[in-house]
């Protein structure tokens, strides 16, 4: 039986993982893909305390070691199911079946897709969801960008420093994104913004060769593009905690700031969970705090 | 087997006319998740003697990127006899590499 099962090996679940083995809990850390979460693919963090540049992977291998030195067990399988039975709970992976006295669930959020044909089978062949991962492979190259916050915005940016033509397309009439990433976007010539529309379809042989848009009217144009970079925002992912775990109309986790769900026991962490800011530094601290939370209430029901 | 840098100049040798199956690993060093990715294709590499493992840097190796129409790293290639028969995009946990070569 551990203590304490952490869901996610982000900066919220590896950070959860510090101060419960601090408190020296038996921790076992759950990972669908890799350690670290979202903050891999970015290249300089410069807003974390005490680092003035840092890229991701360096920041979440720092992290993973010191969780890992403390103690922490670390095991890349992806939890599936949670039960709850009072006492104890259980949280199953396609391998295993784990025992624990509490859960964090620390499950980050991941990109939100445009939810169309082949949308899927194009990932790598035309379709990205990171610009300054993949943006070097289109050299000279049309793209289109879909999206209207600050990280379509800074797609944008980037991609037109690289590429031949950049289509921004938005489905409303004006930008959620900073003014003044704007700005330095409309003096691109190499730019070419489209409002009011959708991309409502991908044209593909073996890879991306066009898109269909469509404005509000419902007028089509199709676009050729060699690829598109998706950028409509992101999504947590709680639906195998459902059942149990109360969660938003948009799927976060119903906890307040002192990271506890409906359930006794459980708690969530960072970016998964209903909350303002969604940063490494408050998903750090969400991760202190729900460890805190936890090793309290094993400490209050040793007895049982 | 140590994973073989793959470059034009040995790309023919290594790769085409290889007589064991070839895992390329298309990456970058700027890329995080292809730095996390080597690791484990190191592991596979020491413990595997019919797969060969060949890394190819996009950045340094643009025409053999293109050829293989990569566009997303990390990529991983599986080629046999000189033709890819399986492809993989993103960060992979080891068990699915060694399903795509076949452990
Ligand atoms: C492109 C980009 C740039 C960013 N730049 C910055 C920045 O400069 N500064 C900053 O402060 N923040 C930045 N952020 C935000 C920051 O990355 C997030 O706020 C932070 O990573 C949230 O941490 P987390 O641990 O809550 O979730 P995540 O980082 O999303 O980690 C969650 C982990 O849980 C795993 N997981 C999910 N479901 C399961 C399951 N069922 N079983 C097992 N494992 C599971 C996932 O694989 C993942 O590894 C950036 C985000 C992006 C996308």
């Amino acid at each position: 039986m551990y203590d304490a099962i952490i869901i996610g090996a982000g900066p919220a679940g590896l950070t959860a993982a510090i101060y419960a083995r601090r408190a020296e809990k038996k921790v076992l850390v759950l990972e669908a893909k890799s350690y670290g979460g979202q903050i891999i693919n970015t290249l300089d963090i410069e807003n974390y305390p005490a680092e003035e540049h840092i890229s991701g992977f360096d920041f979440a291998t720092k992290l993973y070691n010191q969780a890992k030195n403390l103690g922490a067990e670390i095991v890349f399988e992806k939890a599936v199911e949670i039960k709850d039975f009072k006492s104890y709970k259980e949280v199953i992976t396609p391998r295993n079946t784990y025992q624990t006295k509490t859960i964090i669930l620390a499950t980050g959020s991941e990109n939100r897709k445009l939810n169309i044909e082949k949308e899927e089978e194009l990932i790598g062949k035309g379709i990205s969801y990171c610009a300054t991962c993949d943006g070097a492979f289109y050299k000279k190259k049309r793209v289109a960008v879909v999206g209207g916050g600050n990280t379509a915005l800074e797609d944008a940016l980037y991609l037109s420093n690289l590429v031949d033509t950049v289509y921004l397309i938005h489905r409303r009439d004006s930008f959620r994104g900073e003014e003044a990433t704007l700005n330095q976007l409309k003096e691109k010539e190499n730019v070419q913004m489209i409002l009011n529309s959708n991309v409502v379809a991908l044209n593909a042989t073996d890879r991306l060769k066009s898109i269909e848009v469509e404005d509000l009217e419902g007028n089509k144009q199709t676009i050729e593009v060699d690829g598109l970079f998706v950028a409509v925002g992101r999504i947590p992912e709680n639906e195998n905690f459902r059942q149990i775990i109360q969660l938003d109309s948009a799927g976060y986790i119903e906890a307040g700031e002192d990271c506890h769900t409906n359930v006794e026991g459980i708690y969530a962490a960072g970016d998964n969970r209903v909350k303002e800011v969604r940063q490494l530094v408050t998903a750090a601290s969400d991760g202190a705090i729900a460890a805190t939370e936890a090793i309290k209430y094993i400490n209050n029901h040793q007895e049982d | 087997m140590e994973i073989i840098e793959v470059n034009q100049n040995n790309f023919e040798k290594e790769i085409l006319k290889s007589e064991k199956p070839v895992l390329i690993d298309f990456n970058a060093n700027w890329c995080g998740p292809c730095r996390m990715l080597k690791p484990i294709l190191e592991e596979i590499a020491k413990e595997n003697d019919s797969v060969k493992i060949a890394s190819i840097n996009i950045d340094d190796e643009e025409d053999l990127a293109d050829e293989y129409g990569v566009s997303s790293i990390p990529c991983l290639v599986f080629v046999k006899e000189g033709k890819e028969v399986k492809r993989s995009i993103g960060l992979q946990p080891k068990e699915a590499i060694e399903e795509m070569i076949g452990e």
